[in-house]
């Protein structure tokens, strides 16, 4: 059963950071000749997964929390559309609004309404996955409202003129000197001496954000977790910056994609116990806020929800990509996974990178519009095994693999050659001269390990994604009637 | 076809007529430490797991809060005007050290210039190093926790539970909840961590009992 069988629209072209410029192995091999991201990548994330493993043991009943935090999504998506309900409910009946947006375009339209009808022109956001996917900051842009992003990393990115290339470390890919460059030229009034000390480029972060902070009217941010039993929002974070904006200003935005949504409060004991140490390797991050409505008196007295689809009941449609939706965010498969490390958060073009974002990405889109993701793994399963709610991230990409083949109405040089390949090796004589055959390329190689980087078209397709190997010397079935006298 | 409608319609196209049984989720996690509230080794655990998040922490006897708050002020503010320290209004006046302001819903920015904050929580989590502001009068409104740069939260023994379930069950969903755990960090650059960026830089913590 397929998405486009039953016609659910997937994310639209044109909005949005789901679908990157080139294809994945295209902008891996800029990253990869990058020598300085390759070094903070390696850093960075062999930092993070020591801090996970450590935490993680800590823990004596990770598996069953691990087991509950899977059932209870499985158990979400069976009864999505009810949650949803019972959640704008909640909230509508403790003073909020609640919004449907089909798609990104419609999201945008909307939050873009709600800041022009409180008058405001700038408007500051918490860190949030759901508004990058849509392209709200452009959306609003457009509209003649700036979008001040206040987690630092994030700040690092607006400022440098960047993309993200991680999801919970967006700037992973800038060292501090890098950093300090991007403030000089960036900040107002920032002191021209500021050394390249972490702690120094964070307290200029802080006063260069505190007076937004404190001027602010309007505040968007995402969700980590909805409870659909009480209305009760909730978003972790380390900074503080997004306790500033969901308390200070008077209008808070909340953009949520619709699979964020929990069943019940309880459900929360296991996610707050699974995400941070999933996550950043904490036991618990700095700070987590949970607030149901409005609450007078304390924090914003006009509070919207925005619930979007874009795309994803296209991929609840496919029940063995479905679990992809599971996703809390954590990243931990990006800091186990070889292909990440190597190639960088940018090379996968989607807001979503390393192996949950090339099943996400494809599912969200349709598999044509990023058919490179999916082949973007070594298939390894490092990241299932990680994975906090345990998704199978590797069968979900054969899936999408085979869903990709399937849709090819030409035949492939790929396929052509697997069909030459399986015929050979169905007769043993043929087998035996493709194998001395093969024998040729020990030629062409000149006793290099590997043939040269690029073949001929149509080979060439093959090999600039892949070394291929030198034939060996002599076959196995050569060595053992050699041996054996065979 | 309103978008909430085509949305809720899409789910259940997604699903199909023969949707899959809700899974059932078998909480067989630990639901709760083994140690009540207030045991002595969790109060050490709770102190382990704060100060490992550069908190700081400074043990008293019910009688004494006052005078322990006052002095972990002058520790983390050397010598102040009593009037920058301002109190959530459901303090005891027992822990209150002189001169300091209540809150009155005085608006942010002059909240910001206050240099420190003391409030109650609502519960602690050991396991965690967790604290919890419940918006009660005691824990105080969520701005007083925020703006100014040093933040004195007061735990009672008898409030510190040993693991997040036990923490969740004792609070109100509907209420607005900071959970706390360590001053305001960043790991952003080269993730060297550094603590304070928006919210309280530093952070004490009165434990009694």
């Amino acid at each position: 059963m397929t998405a486009v069988f039953l016609g659910i629209p997937t994310a639209p072209p044109g909005v949005g950071h789901l679908r990157g410029d080139r294809s994945f192995p295209d902008a891996a091999r800029d990253s990869l000749r990058d020598g300085q991201l390759r070094a903070n990548l390696g850093h960075a994330t062999a930092t993070i997964r020591g801090k996970r493993a450590a935490v993680v043991g800590e823990v004596p009943d990770w598996a069953e929390l691990r087991e509950a935090g899977r059932a209870i999504k499985a158990a979400t998506m069976a009864r999505l559309d009810e949650h949803l309900i019972a959640l704008e409910e909640q909230v509508t009946a403790r003073g909020g609004t609640v919004h449907w947006a089909r798609d990104a375009t419609e999201a945008n339209a909307i939050v873009t309404r709600l800041v022009q009808a409180t008058g405001a022109d700038e408007v500051v956001k918490v860190k949030s996955m759901a508004t990058q996917e849509i392209g709200l900051n452009e959306a609003l842009e457009a509209a003649g409202i700036a979008a001040h992003e206040t987690d630092l990393a994030e700040l690092i990115v607006q400022l440098g003129e960047d993309t993200p290339s991680h999801i919970l470390v967006p700037a992973i890919h800038k060292n501090r000197a890098e950093i300090r460059e991007i403030f000089l030229r960036t900040m107002p009034g920032v002191d021209p001496e500021l050394p390249d000390d972490p702690r120094r480029l964070a307290m200029a972060a802080r006063a260069h954000l505190r007076e937004r902070f404190l001027r602010a009217r309007v505040a968007i941010s995402g969700a980590n977790f909805a409870v659909a039993e009480t209305g009760t929002l909730a978003v972790v974070e380390s900074e503080g910056n997004g306790r500033m904006c969901l308390t200070l200003p008077q209008t808070l935005i909340t953009v949520m994609g619709i699979e964020k949504v929990v069943p019940t409060w309880r459900d929360l004991e296991v996610y707050l116990q699974l995400l941070p140490r999933s996550s950043t390797g904490e036991r618990m991050n700095p700070y987590t806020s949970l607030w149901a409505g409005v609450t007078p008196g304390d924090g914003p007295q006009d509070f919207h929800l925005v619930l979007v689809d874009n795309g994803r009941t296209a991929v609840l449609a496919d029940e063995v990509g479905r679990e992809a939706l599971h996703c809390i965010r954590c990243s931990a498969c990006l800091n186990v996974c070889p292909v990440y490390e190597r190639a960088g958060g940018h090379a996968y073009g989607s807001v979503y990178p390393g192996p949950i974002g090339a099943v996400l990405s494809p599912q969200l889109t349709g598999v044509e519009d990023n058919a490179s993701l999916p082949y973007a793994s070594s298939l390894c399963g490092a990241c299932y095994d990680v994975c906090p709610v345990a998704i199978d991230i590797p069968s979900i990409l054969v899936h999408l693999r085979a869903e990709h083949v399937e849709a090819q109405t030409r035949t492939t040089p790929e396929a052509l050659a697997f069909r030459a390949l399986s015929t050979a090796m169905s007769h043993p004589r043929l087998w035996r001269l493709a194998q001395r055959a093969a024998g040729l390329g020990r030629f062409l190689a000149r006793g290099r390990p590997t043939l040269p980087a690029t073949l001929p078209p149509p080979a060439s397709r093959w090999t600039r994604s892949r070394d291929l190997p030198t034939p060996p010397a002599e076959t196995f079935t050569q060595a053992w009637a050699r041996e054996h006298g065979g | 076809m309103n978008a909430r409608e085509e949305i809720l319609g899409r789910i259940r196209t997604a699903l199909g007529p023969d949707r899959p049984a809700p899974a059932e989720v078998r909480r067989d996690y630990r639901l709760a430490d083994g140690r009540p509230p207030g045991d002595p080794a969790l109060l050490d655990l709770l102190i382990d797991r704060l100060e490992d998040y550069k908190a700081s922490v400074v043990r008293c006897a019910p009688p004494d809060v006052a005078v322990t708050v006052a002095g972990a002020l002058r520790g983390a503010l050397g010598e102040h005007s009593p009037a920058g320290v301002v109190v959530a209004p459901g303090v005891p006046s027992g822990w209150r050290p002189d001169g300091a302001v209540e809150d009155d819903g005085r608006p942010a920015v002059a909240l910001a210039e206050h240099a420190a904050t003391l409030t109650g929580v609502s519960v602690a989590i050991a396991e965690t190093g967790t604290l919890v502001l419940d918006g009660s009068p005691l824990s105080g409104r969520r701005a007083l926790s925020l703006l100014p740069d040093c933040l004195v939260c007061v735990v009672e023994a008898a409030q510190v539970v040993g693991s997040v379930p036990e923490g969740l069950a004792r609070l109100d969903p509907l209420a607005p909840l900071t959970m706390i755990s360590g001053p305001s960090a960043t790991s952003d650059i080269e993730l060297q961590r550094v603590e304070g960026v928006h919210g309280p830089r530093t952070l004490v913590v009165v434990l009694v009992g």
